[in-house]
């Protein structure tokens, strides 16, 4: 058991890493996809004791929605864009996975030195959301195409999902609720303005958009 | 003592009557070498006695100077310094008879000799001084001597602006180095080493601590304040580029330790952040240096740029050693400090031993660029083989000495990274990738150097055309080889020389742990054997299985492209590329090609070229603006006397003023 | 007990060249071939070890010492890797470094006697491993770190039969170990083996020149080296089973080098090779996942 929820949480850490190396598009939409369906089960795990039909039902929804419906969108608005890869990022992909590795040493840093109420035996929650949140972050920084940025803040948004699994634990539902809609509409808008973006200008490269100035 | 003390009489003797006999070249030659010969055989008794734990000797000559005492004393560290100092300089001196000869006519041997000499008893006197003074001065006797060594072919533009580089930069490391002593002798009221120790509080012993560390470390060569390393070296003769680069820098390192071992004397353990700051420092130092070697083609800068890998790989074993310190690990203490000082000697050894090998290949073909050498292990079988043993010794791959040494520093980290606590563990495993990419980078650069030079076809006239040296350069060669595999063969013997040399740092408690790395020693000395006596055996039975079978000699295979010229073959700069490419963001290698843009085959070339960035991005924009803000000063130099008679009256009216 | 070792030893030195024969065959299974027998490179071994040899007029010494000193350091890394949850036959604090470090030796000596030919393709192929190897060599020993870590020993002998098997951290480790093992053994995604194309060769290309008892040998180290580096990931991921003769583990631990084996076909029949300027990417993954390792260890 305990077993289990450290390999969900390294294959979460791996994921991360897996997000920062890879320059295929597609291939980071289908690892942030991942990335949902294993905090759901994380979250299922972590509440195993206090399970209730509430816990399943928001558990299924954030998997569904994060693993099923917003892959689903950003595939078919990369689809229409034709977005295939990330060409020359502003940071290589060397050299993020080098920034990876130093990342997760600050993030496991940070979760020794933060006094948090962790479950029992997790310590390594912690600095693996701190970690997703960081590379979510990166990614939004660090890359180029629109697509790619959406990419990074649904990993952001899983990292602070699992911050929050981490420490809080019980979450109103309203609250949670409120989360998934927010990132839904964030991811179904960004869809719609790369459309757009794209239509307009032929390509997502959002470095370019300062051109728009008057 | 009274022997060393004869030592450096006979060293300095023997070079004034070098420069006495400046007239007759050859006699000169004779005279000055005979010095460091005849010192280090004199100086090996006491030298041996006192590491294989022998009474610490000392004496104190009269000497008229405020603050001064001319007292010296040789334990264990100076010891361990002088040994090497003083072999590989007789071993030098013996080769620079020979290398000299062809400068006969067109420079001052006699006056060559004379520095040659003086640089060697300044080096010794360096590591017995026990008075601030007395050091310092010893230090820049060195800083001198080694200047005119550098510019010795000084009708050669680039070595007049090599020396003067080096003149420079020691010199800002010395700046570095009087607020350091000046400290000490506050705190301790007196400039003589003995009241040093531990006589500082803990604010101040950590600005001495970075005092030092940029003092010593500009002599050592740690990057960034290597930038005279690399052109120094390829400038001076071959035996004193050997001389220079491998124990000279050391003294650097023995002043680093010297200082290291006043400021640990204090109670408490030291702060984590020295250890730190010498892993940083060390870990730069490594891997840009080998990168930067990487990049050069030519052979003597190539070996230059090894020279600050190496320093970086001490100075690791150095911050193995103070982490060690910190966190309370005396085994991890006593492997890292073992692990540097033997790299110290280690390094004199194969560093010595490959400039004298390039010195032989730049006496046969009169290039250093390596790209125009090839075939030459035919043609000089002995420095071939010599060098080769060199590059697997500096590659620190076993069975050979340079592996020892690294193995310590290794051991020293693994044993913190396994066992200590995470503060620990952290900084240890970052000596342990650094030494590895080191390692691996090593063995690419290596391949580079022995490969192109040594092996293939020569791909010009001078290459082929080269001969062997003489015995008297090589044989200083087979020598230093022959040390090198003593060196990684018989590892354990030298385990409890390097246990006294180690305590004044790690303190008596880290003789105990450092004589359990014995039979780990053995163990890799043994193993080492064993390849070694494995592929003898091998090749005994495979030459063997061939007799009387049908051996062809062919050419090589062409890949059916029936005419190919040794200019076909691949080059240093080609053989590096993929690696220099890799790491451009730090080398910033230039590129000047002109690459065909037809369809049939045209001519083409491409040109390579790394100067060094902190030279250019660093230095050069630093020292161009102090120029510039100093220029403004120079409308006081009007050269008229009567201006300067009214500066000094000025003067000497202010100061009245002042003190009325 | 006390046999054990020798007996491993004894095996891998027999049983190191089928490795590259069930290799082979998987790759042949999944091509619809039939494929090369099993025992194909033994008859090559035997075949070349009869014969004369040509040496290119170029090539001195060196390039006679290059298979000679190959054999004899991966012997010795033979003789310091563990086996079926045995000790090594030599093991001391410390011999990861020297295992580490032999395979180095065994590397500088090949590729100085490539250069000893004085042949273009042979310098590229050169010039090529020692690239791919300076990479690898901080993920293999960051991966050893962590494993010594987790293990708590500096021996191999102590790490390998490792204490819990199937955790985390080792499975990253050895996911950086599978990673150096294909680079280091010249295997797809890394190298191709079978390519016949002197230009897209890394470790083929630098044995291009040698022949007869010179190639046995080298083919016979090649082996060897795929078994030392494979022992190292079977000893991380197979568990040993406590309570039973030695025996038994040493049939796990040779299923499990069969295992990895059919792996490496599976992977080099299914995946591609990744073009030259990409390996450094597949080095930096392994290096990070050691990373993670050693991070998570570090915990």
């Amino acid at each position: 058991m305990e077993n289990l929820v450290e390999a969900i949480l390294v294959g979460l850490l791996i994921s991360d890493m897996t997000v920062l190396a890879s320059s295929r598009v597609a291939g980071c939409i289908r690892v942030t996809a991942m990335q949902g369906l294993l905090l759901g089960v994380l979250t299922l795990l972590l509440q195993a004791e206090a399970m209730s039909l509430r816990v399943v039902l928001m558990a299924g929804i954030g998997m569904l929605l994060k693993g099923g419906v917003f892959p689903y969108l950003l595939a078919r608005a990369g689809k229409e864009a034709g977005v295939q890869r990330e060409v020359e990022p502003f940071v290589g992909y060397i050299g993020s996975v080098l920034l990876a590795v130093a990342m997760l040493v600050v993030a496991v840093w940070l979760g020794t030195r933060l006094p948090l109420q962790v479950h029992a035996g997790q310590t390594l929650v912690v600095p693996a959301a701190f970690m997703t949140m960081f590379t979510g972050l990166f990614l939004i920084v660090a890359r180029r195409k629109a697509l790619t940025q959406v990419v990074g803040f649904l990993v952001f948004e899983n990292g602070i999902y699992a911050f929050g699994v981490a420490t809080v634990g019980e979450v109103p539902a309203l609250v949670e609720l409120g989360v998934l809609l927010d990132a839904f509409v964030a991811v179904f808008v960004m869809g719609i303005a790369i459309y757009h973006i794209n239509r307009e200008f032929d390509h997502i490269d959002t470095d370019q958009l300062s051109s728009l100035k008057g | 003592m009274t022997i060393l003390m004869l030592a450096l009489l006979l060293l300095l003797l023997s070079g004034v009557a070098a420069f006495l006999l400046r007239s007759r070249p050859t006699a000169a030659s004779v005279a000055g070498a005979a010095g460091p010969v005849a010192a280090a055989m004199l100086a090996l008794v006491p030298a041996l006695t006192v590491l294989r734990g022998g009474e610490v000797l000392s004496t104190e000559l009269p000497w008229a100077m405020p603050f001064g005492r001319f007292c010296v004393q040789l334990d264990a560290l100076s010891a361990l310094f002088i040994l090497p100092i003083l072999g590989l300089s007789a071993l030098g001196a013996v080769y620079g008879i020979e290398y000299l000869r062809p400068y006969i006519g067109k420079y001052s041997i006699g006056s060559s000799w004379l520095c040659y000499n003086l640089l060697v008893a300044s080096m010794v006197l360096v590591c017995l001084a026990r008075n601030a003074l007395l050091f310092l001065l010893a230090w820049e006797l060195m800083a001198f001597s080694s200047f005119f060594l550098v510019a010795f072919e000084n009708r050669r533009k680039e070595v007049r602006n090599a020396a003067w580089t080096y003149l420079v930069a020691t010199h800002i490391g010395t700046a570095f180095l009087l607020p350091m002593f000046l400290s000490f002798g506050q705190a301790a009221g007196s400039l003589d080493f003995a009241q040093f120790a531990g006589c500082l509080g803990p604010a101040q012993a950590g600005v001495c601590f970075v005092l030092a560390v940029i003092g010593f470390g500009t002599k050592a060569g740690i990057m960034p304040l290597h930038v005279w390393l690399p052109e120094a070296h390829p400038a001076a003769p071959s035996h004193v580029s050997a001389v220079m680069s491998g124990v000279m820098l050391k003294t650097g390192i023995y002043g680093l330790v010297r200082v290291l071992s006043f400021l640990v004397a204090t109670p408490g353990a030291p702060p984590a952040w020295w250890g730190w700051l010498l892993l940083i420092v060390g870990a730069v130092s490594g891997i840009l240096g080998v990168l930067f070697a990487l990049a050069q083609h030519d052979l003597k800068r190539l070996l230059a740029y090894h020279s600050v890998e190496n320093i970086g790989i001490i100075i690791l074993g150095l911050g193995v050693g103070l982490i060690g310190l910190s966190a309370g690990a005396p085994v991890v203490a006593a492997l890292g400090f073992a692990g540097g000082l033997l790299h110290v000697v280690n390094h004199a050894v194969f560093k010595g031993l490959l400039f004298l090998g390039a010195g032989s290949v730049l006496h046969a073909v009169h290039t250093r660029e390596i790209d125009h050498l090839g075939g030459l292990l035919r043609r000089m079988p002995l420095t071939g083989l010599t060098f080769l043993t060199g590059a697997v010794a500096i590659s620190g791959l076993p069975p050979l000495n340079g592996f020892i040494s690294e193995f310590l520093i290794y051991a020293g980290a693994f044993q913190g990274t396994v066992n200590g606590a995470a503060p620990v563990a952290a900084p240890l495993v970052l000596v342990i990738l650094a030494l590895a990419l080191i390692g691996g980078l090593a063995v690419a650069c290596f391949t580079k150097a022995f490969g192109i030079v040594f092996l293939g076809e020569p791909r010009g006239a001078a290459a082929a055309a080269a001969h062997e040296s003489g015995r008297l350069m090589t044989v200083p060669m087979l020598l230093l080889a022959g040390a090198c595999l003593a060196g990684g063969l018989l590892a354990p013997f030298l385990l409890p020389a390097l246990a006294t040399a180690v305590a004044p740092l790690a303190g008596a408690a880290a003789i105990a742990p450092l004589q359990t790395a014995g039979p780990l020693l053995v163990w890799v000395s043994g193993i080492s054997a064993g390849v070694l006596l494995a592929a003898l055996l091998f090749a005994a039975w495979k030459r063997w299985l061939l007799t009387g079978r049908d051996v062809r000699r062919a050419v090589t295979w062409d890949c059916g492209y029936a005419a190919p010229s040794p200019r076909m073959q691949y080059t240093a700069s080609s053989f590096a590329q993929p690696l220099t490419d890799f790491f451009e963001v730090l080398l910033r290698t230039r590129k000047h090609m002109r690459l065909p843009d037809v369809h049939f085959p045209t001519a083409a070339n491409i040109e390579t070229e790394t100067p060094d960035v902190s030279r250019e991005s660093l230095y050069a924009p630093l020292f161009n603006a102090t120029g510039r803000v100093l220029s403004r000063v120079r409308v006081m130099q009007s050269g008229c006397i009567q201006v300067y008679v009214l500066y000094l009256v000025l003067t000497l009216l202010v100061l009245l003023i002042w003190k009325l | 007990m006390t046999s054990a070792p020798l007996v491993h030893l004894f095996l891998g030195l027999l049983l190191a060249p089928l490795l590259l024969g069930v290799i082979n065959r998987t790759k042949a299974f999944f091509a619809g071939r039939r494929g090369p027998p099993v025992l194909q490179l033994y008859w090559d071994l035997a075949k070349l070890l009869r014969k004369g040899a040509v040496y290119s007029q170029t090539t001195t010494w060196v390039f006679q010492a290059g298979p000679v000193v190959g054999l004899a350091a991966v012997l010795a890394a033979l003789a310091l890797i563990p086996f079926g949850g045995a000790a090594a036959p030599l093991h001391f604090n410390g011999d990861l470094l020297l295992l580490a470090y032999v395979l180095g030796l065994m590397r500088f000596f090949t590729v100085v006697a490539a250069l000893d030919t004085g042949s273009s393709f042979e310098g590229m192929g050169a010039s090529r491993e020692v690239q791919f190897a300076a990479l690898a060599e901080p993920a293999l020993l960051l991966a050893l770190a962590a494993a010594a870590r987790k293990a708590g020993s500096l021996s191999l002998s102590g790490i390998l039969p490792a204490a819990v098997p199937l955790s985390p951290e080792l499975a990253l480790a050895a996911g950086a170990l599978v990673i150096v093992f294909l680079c280091e053994n010249s295997r797809v995604p890394f190298d191709d083996p079978n390519t016949h194309l002197e230009l897209t060769m890394i470790h083929e290309v630098m044995v291009l020149d040698h022949s007869g008892p010179d190639l046995a040998l080298i083919l016979y180290s090649a082996a060897l080296k795929l078994w030392v580096l494979g022992a190292l990931i079977v000893g991380m991921l197979v568990p040993t089973v406590a309570g039973v003769p030695w025996v038994a583990n040493t049939v796990i631990g040779l299923a499990g080098m069969l295992l990895l084996a059919v792996v490496v076909g599976v992977v080099e029949s299914v995946t591609a090779r990744v073009r030259l300027v990409r390996v450094p990417h597949l080095l930096a993954a392994a290096g990070a996942l050691a990373a993670l390792a050693f991070v998570l260890v570090l915990r």
